[in-house]
């Protein structure tokens, strides 16, 4: 099993009000709830929390990409990658990831993700999400219909730039290149391993499946609910002829809160759950899922948005509601590995996104849980999917011996290299 | 009014043909039409009309190829060509009049009688267009009508809410109808017209509700200006929906210039 540890970087000061009194967490949130001053605090204190998962023993640390979203302050995930790179020194980067059809020209993905690479010794775990709707089209203004064939075009052109070794020029539809040429190239080969989020589009697996590149659902609503999706995944793998079923062709998000029991889960994590659920996922229909952003196959399948509202609308959420609707897995760690390990067998998952700093959780409580999971329900969670242990085609390859970032030699007192000065001698 | 196909580089065409008289195209606008579109009939008793739907729209296959304006516009040809017409009365409501405006503009010699209908294709960043492809269902009546409540029911009769598979359907019909739309109107719906409206040689009249939420009557000038001689027609009591609230009206508009 490969656990990462991921912050999405709620914004923790929305008003008690918000659902009632604001149209939308995303797209066109009021912006004089975001205080820059207050924000210094909020980013520091998270990549803290990124780094201190890291140093528990999690595989990987993860963050992602949104746009004008008040329960995402991540615009640019590559600038908390770099942070977190040179403050790591073991745990897989897991940017997931990129929106690659939003960077012009998406070389500029192919440089970045390089310099991720270079800077940590080889740590890089890519993702080349095609965005939400909210944020490929509402946010950057990218016409629904022809996002996923310029997102495939984005692809092709990375993939080529990482692959190539002479200058080629790229004479796409949207991206026209005399002279492709990448410099710097990432350290691992023939490019590091690339995992793709999706919503149950038929048109994702089958990308995922014939690139080897591992499919994430990355949803809110937990376990139970993905359980059809995943299903239509692995069917998908066995009709396509995919050479294995291999777990880690597979990864999924999932919000986790630990405590000594299940009681003391409630009493610490609700109101920050709460916040979470009824707060921070207050997304105005309408921008869920801009006409022709979703193909007219995905549809017939019969899946909904992601981020399409409940059925019955916008129900205040309980505790019980979410814990028996398994949104969320929390308890104690013997609660929490059980419905762990019913996670990982019911979804056949290798890789699972922690979601362990919940809405606007303050550093104790968020460290409180994340330590008790790392020593208490991830060991018994570690030897799951044996036969698969060796599968190492979805996880990075960091090279051996890697550096310790801020080890400069002593400051020096004289110029570096001139030989040692001669004592004048004496007339 | 008869549906009928015709093929095109692109995609076979269904189209809606009927009545007699001078040659007519009518170009739909983003929310599609219907084959008992009161303006077609109106229409109809004074032109023979031809009404094509645009490629995703009614039962005209999906197209991948058609991306941009220019794309759009050349397809509008290419079906009046198919119907072997010559110099018809080109006439587009919305969207539809967007791509009329963009064909007369693209070949001026090739229509000389023009009527946009509360046409999208220009943006004054003082007066922007409301975002219609993140407004809810029940959120368009506001921004359609004049009288948003009979629009309600006009754009709900006929719709089977209670059938299981009614969210589904309407949900593919969206996402080919404005999938397709978007092409042209997202986010913002404009793509350089206004730099090439000084091309149009034809006689022209725009008509526009004057309770038009939508594409606000103040744009109504702003196209009168860019065309030479053009004139506009401002029709109290219709909204963006002018063609299902006052079909008449813009029937006797469509006249003027026959």
């Amino acid at each position: 099993m490969k656990f990462t540890w991921f912050n999405l970087m709620p914004w923790p000061y929305l008003p008690d009000d918000f659902r009632e009194k604001h149209h939308s967490v995303w797209v066109d949130i009021d912006q004089r709830l975001f205080d820059p001053v207050k924000s210094h605090e909020v980013y520091n204190t998270y990549m803290d929390l990124l780094e201190y998962a890291g140093a528990l023993g999690f595989d990987g640390i993860g963050v992602n990409e949104h746009h004008q979203n008040g329960y995402g302050i991540m615009p640019s995930p590559n600038i908390i990658a770099a942070g977190l790179a040179r403050r790591t020194k073991d745990a897989a980067i897991v940017v997931l990831g990129n929106s690659i059809a939003l960077y012009n020209p998406p070389v500029r993905v192919a440089e970045e993700f390089a310099m991720l690479d270079c800077i940590s010794g080889g740590r890089l775990v890519a993702g080349f999400p095609v965005g939400t709707s909210m944020d490929t089209n509402f946010c950057y203004g990218q016409i629904p219909a022809l996002t996923r064939e310029k997102y495939a075009e984005a692809h092709d052109l990375i993939i080529k730039a990482w692959t190539h070794r002479d200058p080629f020029a790229f004479n796409g539809r949207y991206n026209k290149l005399r002279h492709v040429n990448i410099w710097p190239r990432p350290i691992q080969q023939p490019h590091p391993p690339i995992h793709i989020p999706g919503g149950g589009s038929v048109e994702t697996y089958d990308f995922c499946i014939d690139n080897t590149y591992s499919y994430s659902y990355l949803s809110f609503t937990g376990y139970l609910r993905a359980k059809a999706l995943l299903q239509g995944y692995w069917n998908r793998v066995e009709e396509r002829g995919a050479p294995d079923k291999s777990p880690y062709r597979a990864g999924f998000a999932q919000t986790i809160c630990v405590a000594e029991t299940d009681e003391e889960a409630e009493r610490l994590y609700w109101p920050h759950v709460n916040y979470f659920y009824n707060r921070c996922l207050h997304v105005y229909p309408g921008f869920a899922d801009a006409p022709g952003y979703r193909t007219i196959k995905t549809i017939q399948t019969g899946a909904l948005s992601q981020y399409a509202p409940p059925r019955g609308g916008f129900a205040e959420l309980t505790w019980k509601d979410l814990i028996e609707g398994g949104h969320v897995i929390a308890g104690s760690p013997e609660t929490v590995r059980q419905r762990m390990e019913d996670l990982a067998k019911g979804l056949h998952v290798g890789n699972i996104f922690c979601l362990m700093h919940v809405g606007d959780m303050p550093a104790e409580k968020c460290m409180y849980s994340t330590k008790l999971f790392a020593d208490k329900v991830m060991p018994k969670l570690r030897g799951l999917f044996p036969e698969w242990a060796d599968d190492d085609r979805f996880w990075c390859h960091p090279i051996e011996k890697r550096v310790t970032a801020g080890s400069l030699p002593p400051a020096p007192t004289s110029a570096p290299g001139a030989p040692a000065r001669q004592p004048v001698p004496a007339e | 009014m008869e549906t009928k196909t015709v093929e095109t580089q692109h995609a076979p065409i269904r189209y809606l043909e009927g009545g007699s008289g001078e040659p007519l195209v009518f170009l739909h606008g983003a929310g599609g039409m219907t084959a008992d579109d009161p303006l077609l009939a109106e229409l109809a008793s004074r032109f023979h009309v031809y009404a094509p739907f645009l490629p995703g729209y009614g039962e005209s296959e999906e197209c991948g190829s058609l991306r941009d304006m220019l794309d759009f516009a050349l397809h509008g040809w290419d079906v009046v060509e198919a119907l072997g017409l010559k110099n018809p009365i080109l006439v587009g409501h919305s969207m539809g009049g967007m791509i009329a405006a963009e064909m007369a503009a693209l070949a001026p010699n090739d229509v000389s009688r023009l009527v946009l209908i509360c046409p999208a294709g220009l943006w004054m960043d003082d007066h922007p267009i409301v975002d219609m492809f993140s407004l809810l269902p029940f959120e368009m009546p506001k921004y359609l009508f004049h009288d948003p409540e009979a629009g309600a029911a006009m754009m709900t009769s006929g719709l089977k809410m209670d059938d299981p598979n009614f969210l589904q359907t309407y949900l593919v019909r969206n996402a080919r109808q404005l999938g397709m739309a978007g092409k042209l109107l997202f986010p913002i719906p404009e793509r350089g017209l206004a730099e090439r409206l000084y091309r149009v040689k034809a006689k022209t009249v725009i008509v526009w509700g004057e309770s038009d939420k939508l594409i606000p009557p103040i744009y109504g000038p702003a196209f009168q200006s860019a065309i030479a001689g053009a004139q506009l027609v401002n029709v109290p009591e219709a909204g963006h929906m002018i063609i299902a609230e006052k079909p008449g009206e813009v029937a006797r508009a469509v006249e003027t210039v026959a």
